[in-house]
């Protein structure tokens, strides 16, 4: 497989920190190979941030062996520092400044020479469609326009690995897509990204590997089509023509879930074996409609915790709006 | 990686990437005027309370003016306190702007770029510089136009320009410290209040003879007391003699340990 060549941009091994007596990170083992986008799926709290800030050099780890762009981070942070970008849900912005100005600021800082500073800022403004809002203040961009000046920082340095800190949290559904589609277009150029988000079809969208992280510890690893395969996960979801039949139907299926207004009830698919049992004891006439859903990511999820990973269900429900529009 | 990358020592670029910060930190007051101008406005506010108020009263118990003093003569006496509290007004400003910064997202971008880190706190303290200069400028303006004379010469002046751009310096550290050490904005703006307090309790407004032992004894040896007697001489043509020296090594260790203190804060503060 063409991965099996490739270096690796980020290893973890062993990874440990506390916060006094809170263990954030109890053994983090991972690794990203150069030009694959790696997501850390994880609730609030399991340690994604943590995670970003020590591989950043923001953060020292308590134990546990760190090598970014091939550097310890430990022993060569401003080598990890030369190679890596970051952008964070906390806008890392400056808001007294114009777009074009914090970009500016960015080259200044990379020390790039002003003609080639003025030819990189004037084609990143034009690239995230922030070129008439360059003159504008940051202060007054939307949260969508904040996030993509954001990234076009991080992206002035050319970092050959960038972290994406839960980058859409926060967003509306069509500014992810648009942060997304930039996404795909840096990993096309080779570019390494850690990803870490709270949203499973973010993950399911752009990532080569998921890690999902819980507990301190990745509790489970691989691609989002292994992931979805190792739990049984998927309903199968049963409308009624009438609420007698739906009470009849109920009563011999005492593992379904009832819901009487919409006239459905509900149950865990888990394979063939269930379905024709389901079947069996349904009247011909009695079944108005049937669909058969097979495991997502929130199913992977809610297996491997023992809890849901949608913090926000408002989010969802616009995103599945979005994707039906 | 870029060879550009490759052979640039961070140490290199201290100056160019202080310059760069300064730019920032200039750029905020352009696009942010309002806290410039209470800070510029706070010195002069207490210049013209002091002479136009308190003066008159004030001037006639002035002890080395022959037959008591006026207005004028309270004036002359008040410009070196007014124009330290222009200093440590814009220090104050100077605390509530890092820890803006140190609340915002912006300062973990500075920490994990490859920049010359003291770089953040420098453009701080360059931009303050200018801005105490900017201020000590507009007091004197407004002090010239109440009637303020001086009898100093060039020498004299400068010498007291001087000591004002090292006590700028000192004050900044300083305050730079208190804002990293800040939990909040509010915080930050309060903290640096005693530094515009302290020249009440100096030589600065009244003779330290007119003041009770204790207190008097406190004035006597506060670090504003030498600073201002040192400006004062500077300013009206006389030596300073040794009050100099005392308010260059008074600005000197507070520089120092406010660089120090400021260093350590930033490169330990926490980042959750």
């Amino acid at each position: 497989m063409l991965c099996m060549t490739r270096n690796t941009a980020i290893s973890l091994a062993g990874l440990r920190k506390k916060y006094g007596d809170n263990d954030v990170l109890r053994g983090v083992d991972l690794e990203v190979p150069e030009g694959t986008v790696y997501a850390l799926l994880g609730p609030n709290g399991a340690g994604k941030t943590t995670v970003v800030n020590i591989c950043s050099t923001l953060l020292t780890a308590d134990a546990g062996e760190v090598r970014v762009a091939g550097y310890d981070v430990r022993a060569d942070p401003d080598q990890v520092r030369r190679s890596i970008g970051v952008t964070g849900q906390f806008s890392a912005i400056d808001e007294f400044h114009t777009g074009r100005e914090n970009l500016r600021l960015m080259a200044d800082l990379n020390h790039l020479d002003r003609r080639r500073a003025n030819r990189v800022i004037d084609e990143l403004l034009e690239r995230f469609e922030l070129a008439d809002a360059a003159g504008r203040r940051a202060q007054t961009y939307s949260g969508g326009m904040k996030r993509r000046l954001d990234l076009a920082m991080t992206l002035l340095g050319s970092p050959r690995l960038i972290f994406l800190d839960e980058p859409t949290t926060g967003l509306d559904p069509r500014s992810r897509r648009e942060l997304w589609h930039i996404v795909r277009e840096q990993v096309a150029d080779g570019v390494t990204v850690l990803l870490t988000t709270q949203y499973l079809d973010e993950a399911d969208q752009l990532a080569h590997r998921v890690g999902v992280l819980d507990g301190g510890r990745i509790v489970a690893e691989g691609t989002p089509a292994q992931l979805k395969s190792r739990v049984p996960g998927g309903q199968v979801e049963v409308r009624f023509t009438d609420a007698a039949r739906l009470t009849e139907a109920a009563a011999v299926l005492p593992e379904a879930t009832v819901d009487v207004e919409a006239l459905t009830l509900r149950m865990a698919n888990d394979g063939v074996a269930s379905l024709r049992r389901l079947l069996d004891r349904l009247e011909d006439d009695a079944v108005a409609g049937l669909t058969v859903q097979s495991a997502d990511l929130d199913d992977v999820f809610l297996a491997l915790t023992g809890y849901p990973a949608s913090p926000e269900d408002e989010a969802d429900d616009e995103n599945q709006l979005e994707a039906v529009r | 990686m870029s060879t550009r990358a490759m052979d640039r020592s961070t140490s290199t670029y201290v100056v160019r990437d202080s310059v760069t910060m300064l730019r920032r930190n200039l750029l905020h007051w352009l696009r942010y005027p309002s806290l410039g101008i209470m800070l510029i406005a706070q010195p002069i506010a207490f210049l013209l309370l002091f002479v136009f108020v308190f003066g008159g009263t004030l001037g006639a118990g002035l002890p080395d003016v022959p037959g008591g003093g006026d207005r004028g003569d309270y004036l002359v006496f008040i410009t070196p306190g007014i124009l330290i509290m222009a200093v440590a007004s814009v220090a104050l400003g100077t605390a509530i702007e890092v820890a803006l910064d140190m609340t915002g997202g912006i300062i973990a971008r500075f920490r994990i770029m490859d920049i010359a880190k003291v770089s953040v706190l420098t453009g701080h303290v360059l931009g303050a510089v200018l801005k105490t200069m900017f201020a000590v400028a507009v007091t004197m303006v407004v002090a010239l136009l109440l009637g303020y004379r001086s009898d100093a010469g060039v020498g004299g002046w400068l010498t007291a320009l001087g000591l004002l751009v090292l006590m700028a310096v000192a004050f900044t550290w300083l305050t730079v410290g208190m804002g990293l050490a800040a939990d909040s904005v509010e915080t930050a703006s309060n903290t640096p209040m005693i530094l515009v307090m302290l020249p009440f309790v100096s030589s600065g407004f009244v003779p330290t003879d007119a003041m009770p032992w204790g207190l008097r004894h406190f004035a006597e040896h506060q670090p504003f007391t030498s600073m201002i007697d040192s400006l004062r001489a500077l300013t009206s043509g006389a030596d300073a003699g040794s009050d100099l020296w005392l308010a260059i090594g008074w600005s000197l260790l507070i520089a120092v340990l406010g660089y120090l203190w400021s260093k350590r804060l930033y490169t330990k503060v926490p980042t959750k």
